[in-house]
């Protein structure tokens, strides 16, 4: 069995009155889901190993609302945010980083004007400055020269125009980018957002993480990149679904880079 | 004579102008059907990206042909246009060329107009084509069926036509100033130049004077009628759009495409149900006693707001968010260029009831299922693909998420996988059934 993972709630903080550097906003997807929970745990390793100081909230986290806004529950959504900001106020949190761009983009655009004010990053935004900062080491070893290509999680990059983070991570892994016919702010959706992820597609002629997949296959990786636990559901079904998951893999930027460093 | 014609054209002048006034008119009226919206803020970056987008064209680059020709149809038309202020002045004082003082300067502009006509009427060529000829995915979409189809070749034939007009005017005045005939030739010699209509003259070639004025005059008048005309189609066209692509960039979002608004009526509504001082059963206030419960979304174009609106009229048809949309090219019913047609469409059906009414009638339909199905309702990844490939700044998905906020809040009509997500949520804080308790489980477990 593996060692187990030491990750402090902000109860026990504050019951010994420290405050943790940041926030780490692990989501309903980085909590529950199997395939997610294992890039929570890849970037829980890599906060350790970078020596940052986090807390998560626990059970005292409950869904960001967004699938529900999305969906057009405002109603929901806006219960949700009032939950989870009385909470986050209480502990008066000031920085937030999240490996979903779900909660990234609802917590740091749609918060604000509900009386929730925090920084609020990305994971690979965070990576990246741990990296430009020395505290984390990332070099090429066991993606060296692989052929890599990114897939934009929409609420990431259209959504919130960052589109370079992830690529600056996986340029550090020295692999070998290789981008999709329509990438960045043209990007094709993995077919989760807006509440798809939870019903089933209205009637057409394809499934959009199949078109997605096509477009991902066409430049021929050996790894899929992405940035978003809904994205990696959607992109691992579509590898499956055309039976090249022994030959594609399909990983989270922040578990390349764990695993590269063997941790 | 001569003053019969200047009355005509005053005539006409002021009939174009008349018409399109209230053309005009009826379009503010309409968009003001909306609910207002207040976007006066941030204005230095909103004539930024104004000046970027709407007169720069940077989004229409993104496509290098399409965008390239359209560049140059755009130009060419507007710098021509200068002309058609020599036009009103020589058909209202009945003078002919009256600019032609400028000598060498005026040379060079109707120089350069006319090879401007010749790229424009090349790039209006080569759009027919792309349109009727080639298999262009985003031109042959279900919702471009007869009317938009007609209306975008409608008014590729009308610049083709006006184009022509000018460049024969200019041949046949030209050959007019050759021959010396009266009120064409000047003392100064050959005004204007004619690097493009020169090589039309030998269609002219053995006419005698009369009948070169006649034609000269024929063109010079439908051209101008053509153009008074023009400008009454648009505002029955896609083709607004060379108007309101620049109010309608101005007043876009600027905020990040992901996020969107939070409805200020809900948010009063959890302030509420948050505030355990607050008596719910409270009488309410005197004056909100009779006032309408606020309604939740759009079900239809009055529940949506004055920049949607102005999106409708200002969308040109083209399909690029279309082309971009996953749920589009995967066979789905959705179309984000049909939100935004079947928008203008409900508006303009709404205003024909005013227009013969005096005031809006209820008429039984509305933009929900009557126009906009739920089923491309549903399809929407939310994905903000459509908005950023629309060259003019149109949001179809706030369209699209108005829409669900009604069908979801007012008729509890959400698809049932999503309605029980939505439970959870509200009763685990988390979309599937897990219990909240277990929330960090995650951390034990291999
Ligand atoms: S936001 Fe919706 S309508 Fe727009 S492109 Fe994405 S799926 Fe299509
Ligand atoms: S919404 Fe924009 S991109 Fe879509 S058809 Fe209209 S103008 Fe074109």
């Amino acid at each position: 069995m593996a060692e187990a993972l030491k990750v402090p709630t902000m109860a026990e903080y504050m019951a010994e009155s420290k405050k943790p550097e940041v926030l780490f906003w692990v989501g309903c997807a980085g909590s529950f889901d199997d395939r997610a929970k294992k890039i929570t745990k890849a970037f829980v390793k890599l906060l350790h190993n970078a020596g940052v100081d986090f807390a998560v909230l626990g059970t005292e986290e409950s869904c960001t609302g967004d699938p529900a806004k999305r969906a057009g529950n405002e109603f929901l959504f806006q219960m949700q945010a009032a939950t989870n900001i009385e909470v986050l106020n209480g502990y008066e949190i000031k920085k937030i980083v999240t490996a979903c761009p779900h909660c990234f983009n609802t917590i740091k655009n749609e918060y604000p004007a509900l009386g929730g004010n925090y920084e609020v990053v990305h994971h690979t935004q965070f990576l990246k400055s741990l990296l430009e900062e020395g505290r984390l080491k990332v070099e090429g070893g066991k993606f060296k020269g692989k052929r890599i290509t990114f897939h934009d999680p929409c609420y990431l990059g259209r959504g919130n125009g960052e589109y370079e983070a992830p690529r600056d991570l996986l340029r550090k892994l020295e692999v070998e980018l290789i981008e999709m016919r329509k990438c960045k702010s043209e990007g094709l959706c993995c077919g989760a957002g807006g509440g798809q992820m939870f019903k089933e597609p209205e009637p057409g002629n394809k499934d959009v993480n199949i078109e997605r997949t096509e477009q991902a296959l066409e430049v021929e990786p050996e790894v899929i990149a992405a940035g978003c636990p809904f994205c990696n559901t959607m992109m691992t079904d579509g590898v499956k679904s055309k039976n090249q998951e022994d030959d594609i893999a399909v990983m989270d930027v922040a578990e390349l880079i764990a695993s590269a460093e063997d941790l | 004579m001569q003053i019969i014609s200047q009355i005509l054209f005053l005539l006409a002048l002021v009939a174009g102008i008349w018409f399109f006034t209230r053309n005009v008119k009826r379009l503010i009226r309409n968009i003001k059907l909306g609910k207002e919206i207040d976007r006066s803020d941030r204005s230095g970056e909103r004539w930024a990206k104004m000046s970027r987008i709407a007169l720069g064209q940077s989004k229409m680059v993104k496509r290098p042909i399409a965008g390239i020709l359209h560049v140059i149809v755009y130009v060419g038309f507007i710098i021509i246009n200068i002309e058609v202020l020599e036009i009103i002045i020589d058909g209202l004082f009945g003078t002919h060329r009256i600019l032609s003082f400028m000598g060498g300067f005026y040379n060079f502009l109707i120089g350069s107009f006319e090879i401007l006509a010749l790229l424009v009427l090349i790039g209006v060529i080569i759009f027919w084509t792309r349109r009727n000829i080639s298999n262009i995915y985003r031109f042959l979409s279900r919702e471009l069926k007869g009317w938009p189809k007609n209306d975008a070749n409608y008014i590729l034939y009308f610049e083709m036509v006006l184009m022509l007009l000018f460049l024969v005017m200019n041949a046949t005045d030209y050959q007019l100033q050759l021959n010396g005939a009266a009120h064409y030739s000047q003392e100064a010699g050959i005004v204007g130049a004619f690097p493009v209509s020169q090589f039309l003259l030998p269609i002219f070639d053995g006419m005698s004077n009369a009948t070169l004025i006649i034609i000269e005059r024929a063109a010079w008048w439908l051209h101008i009628l053509g153009i008074l005309i023009f400008l009454n189609y648009l505002y029955y066209s896609k083709h607004l759009h060379i108007l309101l692509a620049f109010p309608n960039v101005y007043y876009s979002k600027l905020q990040p495409k992901g996020e969107m608004d939070n409805l200020e009526a809900v948010t009063k509504e959890v302030k509420l149900m948050m505030d355990p001082d607050a008596d719910p059963f409270a009488a309410p206030a005197e004056e909100d006693a009779d006032a309408e419960p606020e309604k939740f979304g759009a079900s239809d174009v009055m529940d949506l707001n004055r920049v949607q609106l102005l999106n409708a009229y200002t969308c040109t048809e083209c399909g690029r968010c279309t082309s971009e949309c996953p749920a589009n090219l995967t066979g789905k019913k959705l179309s984000p260029r049909k939100i935004m047609m079947d928008t203008r469409d409900r508006v303009e059906e709404i205003g024909e009831i005013i227009n013969k009414n005096g005031k809006f009638e209820d008429d039984g339909k509305q933009l929900l299922d009557d126009y906009i199905l739920r089923e491309e309702l549903w399809a929407c990844t939310t994905c903000n693909a459509c908005v950023e490939a629309c060259p003019i700044g149109i949001d179809p998905l706030s369209i699209i998420l108005d829409m669900r906020r009604y069908l979801v809040m007012e008729q509890s009509a959400a698809p049932n996988e999503l309605g029980i997500s939505m439970t959870n949520i509200e009763n685990n804080g988390a979309p599937w059934p897990y219990n909240q308790q277990d929330r960090l489980n995650w951390v034990n477990e291999n």
